[in-house]
């Protein structure tokens, strides 16, 4: 076999792969979507091509008001996660060689438990009769606290604990690379820590920190676990929504719209951070 | 005489339980070239970046143009510094790298752009402005990073082992341009290099140091003529060093040795054979095993094109000296 054959079968596999298991699968989604609902039958969808699923999301106010509640929702958080991320990744990346990987794993440890254990946590935390609450009534800082539980605080709380290290993981690889002499030329050029700061670390920390916002913003836009377990009935997510469609109204067209929509919306993003990666791959070059 | 620009009192520095600079005194003229010489580990480098501020002296004073400037931030200080990897911002253009100090004194922008093509213009690059550093070969580097630290006009500027990363053509030719420039602008030059030729051809004067210490301080002519140490002697150049009495030796350099066939009528002198030729062109380099001194180095200026003016291999030959030829040392 010449290395042309089996370089090409190397690259077939994933390709097979995708084609099986993410191609195939879209295009029936892409089919319900465009079918109508018939809950007499089963699966309760008649084929056909009508684009009204696709119309209803964006003319009806409650498929509108889940799409710019989850956009604002996870712009809040993936916010959240940079800001308290960055100071993270950056005295990780500044302490010494020897503790780094320590610090590391500290960052990683929540995944050596399941994700919905963790969320779940939260509950106990933030209920009317929670930990927090507990707390507050027992040290007398309020008598009467309100509760988080079943707000978009609570939601964006349970984003940012659980999306964290995606922010942290990319950002302290950029910062980690960061050539020390270069903070020290900007001081010797006059630079206060600030504006060596803002003129020199932030720009070169850049692909980490679009990286890291992408690995959480996209996510996070579709997430369902966290609002539903947190957010309660108040919050509008649509990750939510299409769960709603699929489970309780058994609307199959519907949520399959929902779905497809919610992937071309990604899209956009994913490029974005493609490109990016490229860019830094071509400038590490 | 105007006061110095640079006084150094009693600093010392730590790290661990290495001792990096162990209590140095040191005064550099205004306007000089001042190269601090030494081996790695020797402490000059961070004796270089106590100066500039990015590292603090456990003990001792450092007053630069009459102020302490021993506890004063890098930020403050009226000193910039090339840095040994040059440490050029990848994510700003060449004017941009050149123009950043200038840019955090507040300076309008019309004046930046006067005096960054002007520092560009100083070291012939100035249509390279747009160029991001990536786009530069090491030399191009090396003078943009030159520029950028003597834009702003520094009282002080410190250069670490400026021409290490340039290949040895490029060096020698860069070290002309970097003395032209030093006094073209009447600035203050503190090198800091390991390679002695460099420092000797460079340097108004220089400081050698061991071990956290600065063992001499001279011109390039009184270090390598008047070592003070066995230690400076054998830095500098090539010397035989023998004992002559008890704790007491000569250096003796290679080209003011007397190399004949018969007797030479110096003071002092020994037979021997020769047992190595490196023939460099302009001059000659004999090893010669003598009977009395062990092996010794003696050179000669290859002045005539005849084959039958140099020794041969095996030859027996006449080594002599005078005592003021060499230097006598205690230490």
């Amino acid at each position: 076999m010449s290395s042309k054959t089996s370089l090409r079968a190397v690259i077939a596999v994933p390709y097979a792969w995708l084609a099986v298991f993410f191609l195939l699968p879209f295009a029936l989604v892409l089919a319900i979507a465009l079918g109508t609902n018939d809950p007499d039958s089963v699966p309760p969808v008649a084929l056909g091509f009508s684009l009204e699923n696709f119309a209803r999301l964006f003319t009806d106010k409650l498929y509108v008001a889940a799409w710019l509640s989850s956009l604002r929702i996870a712009a809040v958080s993936t916010l959240g996660c940079l800001l308290l991320g960055y100071p993270m990744a950056y005295a990780i990346a500044r302490a010494t060689p020897a503790r780094r990987p320590l610090l590391l794993m500290l960052v990683v440890l929540p995944f050596w438990t399941s994700f919905l254990i963790r969320v779940y946590a939260w509950i106990g935390l933030l209920s009317e009769n929670g930990m927090l609450n507990q707390f507050l009534r027992w040290s007398g800082l309020s008598d009467h606290p309100g509760t988080i539980l079943g707000t978009e605080w609570a939601v964006h709380l349970g984003i940012i604990y659980a999306y964290l290290p995606f922010m942290v993981l990319p950002l302290y690889a950029t910062l980690e690379k960061l050539d020390v002499s270069l903070l020290e030329a900007a001081s010797d050029l006059g630079a206060k820590p600030i504006a060596a700061f803002l003129t020199v670390t932030l720009p070169l920390s850049l692909p980490g920190i679009v990286a890291g916002c992408l690995l959480v913003f996209i996510p996070a836009v579709g997430e369902f676990v966290i609002p539903d377990l947190l957010g309660g009935t108040r919050t509008l997510m649509i990750g939510k929504v299409l769960w709603d469609e699929f489970f309780t109204n058994s609307d199959w067209p519907l949520a399959s719209a929902v779905a497809i929509c919610l992937l071309v919306l990604l899209v956009g993003p994913i490029a974005l951070f493609q490109r990016q990666q490229a860019k830094s791959l071509e400038r590490a070059e | 005489m105007t006061a110095p620009i640079v006084k150094i009192e009693g600093i010392a520095k730590r790290y661990g339980t290495v001792q990096a600079v162990a209590g140095v005194d040191l005064e550099i003229e205004r306007g000089e070239l001042f190269a601090l010489l030494g081996g790695s580990g020797c402490g000059k480098t961070t004796l270089l970046r106590m100066l500039a501020g990015l590292e603090t002296p456990d003990s001792g004073r450092i007053v630069i143009d009459g102020q302490d400037m021993t506890g004063v931030p890098p930020h403050r200080r009226p000193v910039n510094m090339m840095f040994q990897s040059y440490a050029l911002f990848p994510h700003m253009s060449v004017a941009a790298n050149v123009g950043y100090g200038l840019r955090r004194e507040g300076l309008p922008k019309p004046e930046i752009a006067t005096r960054v093509a002007e520092a560009l213009a100083l070291v012939q690059l100035q249509t390279l402005g747009e160029r991001r550093p990536s786009q530069l070969s090491g030399g191009q580097r090396q003078r943009v990073a030159l520029a950028r630290a003597l834009v702003k006009r520094p009282k002080l500027l410190l250069l670490d082992e400026p021409l290490a990363a340039l290949d040895r053509k490029l060096r020698e030719g860069t070290r002309f341009e970097m003395v032209r420039l030093q006094e073209q602008l009447g600035l203050t030059f503190v090198v800091v290099t390991h390679d002695q030729e460099e420092a000797m051809s460079m340097a108004s004067r220089l400081a050698v140091m061991n071990a956290g210490r600065i063992v001499q301080t001279g011109t390039p002519h009184d270090l390598y003529e008047h070592p003070a140490t066995r230690f400076v002697a054998d830095f500098i150049g090539v010397a035989n060093i023998f004992e002559v009495a008890a704790s007491r030796w000569m250096a003796l350099r290679p080209e003011k040795i007397r190399l004949a066939a018969q007797r030479p009528d110096t003071a002092h002198a020994v037979s021997g054979k020769i047992v190595d030729i490196a023939y460099e062109g302009d001059r000659s380099l004999y090893r010669v095993l003598t009977e009395s001194r062990g092996v010794m180095l003696v050179s000669t200026t290859n002045v005539t094109r005849t084959r039958e003016s140099l020794f041969q291999r095996g030859q027996s030959v006449w080594l002599g000296w005078n005592d003021d030829w060499g230097q006598t040392l205690d230490e």
